[in-house]
């Protein structure tokens, strides 16, 4: 996306946030909270975790301190877009005794997310496509993340789970923001290459009184992006669609079934996985009736249960349903890869269990990354 | 005419039973659509049966009771037996791996006074149970929906999943991927509201195992991390320890001490 690009330093970062306030939007973004980095809504630069970076590795998030001041230097916050537009438990409709179906009118804030990173653009993206691009688009979701102003961090540091790459979904976000930043520390000092995606984000921009970028900043924010992406070390091989397709009766498939809990996590904080349930709610005295949408997970054994029983039994068949679901069956039913590599499940299993070392047992090609679990 | 119901206490703390006091409101409009005929906790009042719902909470653990839980069996139409000690045996039932005389003579002046089974167990080891709530205590949001179930004839909609689930939905961090807390979350069902991940606590597991828990994997992993077996022990057998699969999984990592 080619649009006007500005040079904010970085002691006035709140000039960002005034001009957003200004038009209209509240501002979320991520913060430290209880020991891990959470999207929320914040005020200003001084609730972001400055010089804060997120120690990562399977089953294993530490936040620690960085080796400079940096505002981005951290990655991800544990549950990325998702959460703001597709939210957990949903009431879609309610009903009374007159048997009026009336729905619930949605909160699409206008909310401007600074820091989402490139693979959550592409996660979000990806969302649309099964919720909001098809034949019965989802208008919850299609009014909530049209609400979103997207101002986009192009990432300067890699976490060890990180494989953006690999899935064409980053370091550097392409499309798909409104607003993105590159921050730059160089001879020329702590700074914000600040390129507009779009009306939205070009309005913003021109609303702040900054100077023109030059050829020199942008050269500057090209190195970190290919500095950042050749840092990674996690990939899915390349045949990984193709192999998964034959591989139905893989021994790897019982090995991992001996170590997942099904506890769900992994799909729980996936940006992509889009699963969700009907419950539906009475009031105690019968007179009222709700329905809710609710996330699940094909790791929940009552997920597949259809009349007569649970049609995935064991572990193992669940797994490979996320991971057949995740790197093949998206293709198909999609037209793109259901995993923009962002390494979340990784780091978020309690047992660690590595998407990318998985498929790397199944598929033979290339070294996986071994690394110890936990420690 | 209403429904009616029954609260029996086996033994237990009478924590759920408060549980269902503690609904305030909604016992209100529940209290006009059943006819409350046995709860000793709430009321003087003793109907005969037979009961349309009976709520059960304690376990079985005297010979008197081995007989009594037979008799509201046979006077309920549904029974649903409430709480950990009513569905694992409750912590009465950390006895069940330990030589029960000695414990008696450790915690008794006189214990020759007690009549009590060297085992604790839960309704459902005594005669049929149609529905078991889970919980130490129970959640008072899961009993009033089961109670909303059985007065529509439909069933009920509880938590089937992990606690983690939980925890997910409601955005809570991880403690085990972000501090090493030892958590059985995993290994246990949700439906507590998410009570000790979201003030930095690892879960012990009051709501007992989740369906088909894959326990080893999970003490192995704590084990390795860090916490001592002694502690992830203690997080299997604290609540819910009388429960089949934690029951095994403390066996297999040294039974108790
Ligand atoms: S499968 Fe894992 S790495 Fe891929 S998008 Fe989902 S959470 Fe991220
Ligand atoms: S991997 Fe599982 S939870 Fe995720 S979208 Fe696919 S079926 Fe749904
Ligand atoms: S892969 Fe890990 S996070 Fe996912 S269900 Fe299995 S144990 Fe849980
Ligand atoms: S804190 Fe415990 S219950 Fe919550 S996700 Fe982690 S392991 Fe699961």
């Amino acid at each position: 996306m080619e649009g006007t690009s500005k040079i904010l330093p970085a002691e006035r970062f709140d000039v960002l946030f005034e001009v957003l306030k200004k038009q209209g939007f509240d501002i979320w973004g991520v913060h430290e909270k209880d020991d891990a980095l959470t999207l929320a809504p914040i005020d200003g630069p001084a609730d972001l975790p400055r010089g804060r970076i997120d120690d990562t590795g399977p089953g294993k998030m530490r936040l620690i301190d960085g080796s400079r001041d940096a505002y981005f230097d951290h990655t991800l916050p544990m549950q990325g877009l998702k959460r703001l537009v597709y939210p957990p438990q949903d009431k879609v409709f309610e009903t009374g005794e007159d048997y009026m179906f009336t729905e619930p009118p949605v909160d699409a804030k206008p909310i401007a997310v600074i820091g989402a990173r490139s693979c959550d653009l592409v996660a979000l993206e990806t969302l649309a496509d099964v919720l909001e691009n098809g034949p019965y688009p989802d208008h919850r979701f299609a009014e909530r993340r049209q609400a979103l102003c997207l101002v986009a961090v192009n990432c300067t540091r890699a976490a060890k789970t990180c494989f953006c790459t690999s899935m064409n979904s980053g370091p550097r976000a392409e499309s798909g923001y409104d607003l993105a930043l590159t921050e730059l520390f160089n001879s020329d000092g702590h700074r914000f290459l600040i390129e507009a995606g779009g009306e939205r984000g070009q309005a913003v921009l021109d609303a702040m009184s900054v100077d023109e970028a030059t050829d020199k900043d942008r050269h500057a924010a090209n190195i970190i992006s290919s500095t950042v992406a050749a840092s990674m070390t996690r990939s899915i091989p390349d045949d990984a669609r193709e192999t998964l397709k034959s591989s139905y009766d893989h021994p790897q498939w019982s090995d991992i079934g001996e170590r997942c809990m099904d506890c769900a996590n992994c799909t729980l904080v996936c940006p992509t996985c889009f699963c969700s349930t009907i419950e539906d709610r009475s009031s105690l005295d019968g007179s009222i009736a709700e329905r809710w949408r609710r996330w699940d997970s094909c790791f929940i054994r009552d997920f597949s249960y259809i009349h007569g029983g649970v049609v995935r039994k064991e572990t193992a068949s669940r797994y490979r349903q996320w991971m057949t679901h995740k790197l093949t069956h998206w293709h198909d039913q999609f037209g793109r890869s259901g995993c923009v590599g962002c390494g979340r499940c990784i780091a978020w299993c309690p047992v660690g269990i590595d998407i990318t070392a998985e498929i790397r047992a199944i598929s033979k090609t290339g070294e996986a990354v071994v690394e110890a679990g936990v420690s | 005419m209403k429904p009616k119901l029954a609260v029996w206490k086996f033994s237990s703390c009478d924590g759920c039973q408060l549980t269902l006091l503690d609904c305030e409101d909604e016992l209100l409009a529940l209290a006009e659509r059943v006819e409350i005929a046995y709860f000793l906790e709430a009321t003087r009042t003793q109907l005969d049966g037979p009961y349309d719902v009976s709520l059960v909470e304690g376990s079985i653990s005297t010979p008197d009771e081995v007989e009594r839980i037979k008799d509201v069996r046979a006077d309920s139409k549904m029974l649903v037996s409430i709480g950990a000690c009513a569905t694992a045996g409750g912590f009465q039932a950390l006895r069940n791996t330990r030589d029960h005389a000695e414990l008696q003579k450790t915690v008794y002046a006189h214990p020759e006074y007690l009549d009590a089974l060297d085992t604790s167990t839960p309704i459902s080891d005594h005669v049929k149970v149609d529905f078991e709530l889970r919980g130490c205590p129970i959640d008072k949001a899961q009993l009033v929906e089961v109670l909303l179930a059985v007065l529509k004839g439909r069933a009920p909609v509880i938590a089937n999943y992990s606690q983690c689930v939980e925890c997910k939905m409601s955005g809570t961090p991880c403690i085990v991927v972000t501090r090493g807390t030892p958590c059985i979350g995993p290994a246990t069902k949700g439906g507590c509201g998410n009570l000790c991940p979201t003030v930095g606590r690892g879960c012990y597991g009051c709501f007992g195992p989740k369906d088909k828990p894959n326990t080893a994997v999970l003490a192995d992993q704590l084990i390795t991390s860090g916490t001592e077996k002694r502690v992830v022990k203690d997080l299997f057998a604290g609540y819910t320890g009388g429960a089949p699969a934690f029951a095994d999984e403390i066996q297999r990592l040294g039974g108790e001490q």
